[in-house]
C-alpha cells in the first residue's frame, strides 16, 4: 500500500515536472523542472529496486549534465520574448502528437499484450541481493568491451567539447613559455663585422 | 503493487510529453536538447522496468551505456550551442538557415 502511494505520488510529480519542462517560458525554469524530473525518476527506480542506476542518475544527470545545462542557459544572453514568439500557434500539433504517441505506446501492451503477463508484480529479490554487485559482475565480464568503448567515448567527448569551445582571442598578450625556452642564440644576437674607425684627436666626446 | 503496466504507461506518457515539447519549443535549441534528455529518460524507464520485471540484468547494463552516451551527447551539444551563440548571437532555430534547407 505504501509502495503504491509512493509510486503514484512520484509519478504525478514526474509528469508535472515534465509538463513544466515543456511549457514554462523561462529556460532556467525548464532546466530546474528537468532536475526535479530526474530526482523523481531516481526515486521511482529505487522503488523498483534498481538502486545503482538511481544513484547514477542523480550523480550523472543532476550532478553533471543539468549543472552544465544551467551554466549554458545562464551564460548565454537569450532574449526569451523573441524565442517564445509564436509559442501557442503550433502547440496543438504538439498535443496531438503527444496523444498519438501515448495511444500507440499504451495501446500496444494494454490491448495486444507483449507475449508476457504485464499485470503481475516483480519477483521478490533473494535475501542479501545487491543490485550494484550483480550489475558489476555482468558489466566487467560479459560487457567489458562495451564498457571500455564507453570510456573511450567519454574521452572523445571531453576532447571534442574542449576543442569546440576553445578560442584564440586576437590581441591577447600572453607569454608562450615553450617558445621562450626554445629560443637560440642565433635568433636574438647578430654579430656585425665592421672596420675599425679612427677617432680624430680633439673632437673626443 | 507496481506492475510492468504501470511503469510502461508512465514511460509512455513521459515520452509523449517530450515529443510534444519538441513540437511546442521548436524555436529554442536549449529546450530541444532538454526534450531529448527527457525522451532518453523515458526510454531508460522502460529499459529498467523490463529488466526488473523480467528478471534480466542486461537492460540495466544498457541503461548504463545510454547514460554514458547521453552525457557525451549533451556535453558536445552544449559546446556546439555555445560556439553557435558566439557566432550568431542567437539560438533561434529559424536563424540557422545558412544551408538554405
Amino acid at each position: 500500500m505504501l509502495v503504491q502511494i509512493l509510486f503514484y505520488g512520484f509519478s504525478l510529480l514526474l509528469i508535472a515536472a515534465a509538463l513544466g519542462v515543456i511549457v514554462t517560458r523561462n529556460p532556467v525554469h525548464s532546466a530546474l523542472c528537468l532536475v526535479v524530473a530526474f530526482f523523481t525518476s531516481a526515486a521511482l527506480w529505487l522503488l523498483i529496486e534498481a538502486e545503482f542506476l538511481a544513484i547514477v542518475l542523480v550523480l550523472v544527470y543532476v550532478g553533471a549534465v543539468m549543472v552544465l545545462f544551467l551554466f549554458v542557459v545562464m551564460m548565454l544572453d537569450i532574449n526569451v520574448e523573441e524565442v517564445r514568439k509564436g509559442f501557442t500557434r503550433h502547440a496543438w500539433v504538439g498535443w496531438v502528437a503527444a496523444f498519438v504517441v501515448i495511444a500507440q505506446i499504451v495501446g500496444v501492451y494494454w490491448f495486444k499484450g507483449l507475449g508476457i503477463d504485464a499485470t503481475v508484480g516483480a519477483a521478490p529479490l533473494p535475501e542479501g541481493y545487491s543490485n550494484t554487485r550483480a550489475l558489476g559482475e555482468v558489466l566487467y565480464t560479459q560487457y567489458v568491451y562495451p564498457f571500455e568503448l564507453a570510456a573511450v567515448l567519454l574521452l572523445v567527448a571531453i576532447v571534442a567539447a574542449i576543442a569546440l569551445t576553445m578560442r584564440r582571442r586576437p590581441g591577447l598578450k600572453a607569454q608562450d613559455v615553450a617558445k621562450q625556452v626554445a629560443v637560440r642564440r642565433e635568433d636574438r644576437v647578430r654579430l656585425v663585422k665592421m672596420p675599425a674607425e679612427r677617432r680624430d684627436e680633439g673632437s673626443a666626446p | 503493487m507496481i506492475t510492468l503496466q504501470h511503469m510502461l504507461t508512465l514511460s509512455g506518457i513521459l515520452f509523449a510529453l517530450a515529443v510534444a515539447g519538441i513540437f511546442i519549443n521548436r524555436k529554442n535549441v536549449i529546450l530541444l536538447l532538454m526534450c531529448i534528455e527527457l525522451m532518453l529518460l523515458a526510454v531508460n524507464f522502460s529499459f529498467v522496468s523490463f529488466s526488473r520485471f523480467l528478471g534480466n540484468l542486461d537492460g540495466q547494463v544498457f541503461v548504463f551505456f545510454v547514460l554514458t552516451v547521453a552525457a557525451a551527447e549533451s556535453a558536445i551539444g552544449l559546446a556546439i550551442l555555445v560556439v553557435l551563440f558566439r557566432e550568431r548571437r542567437s539560438i533561434n532555430v529559424e536563424d540557422l538557415d545558412t544551408l538554405k534547407g
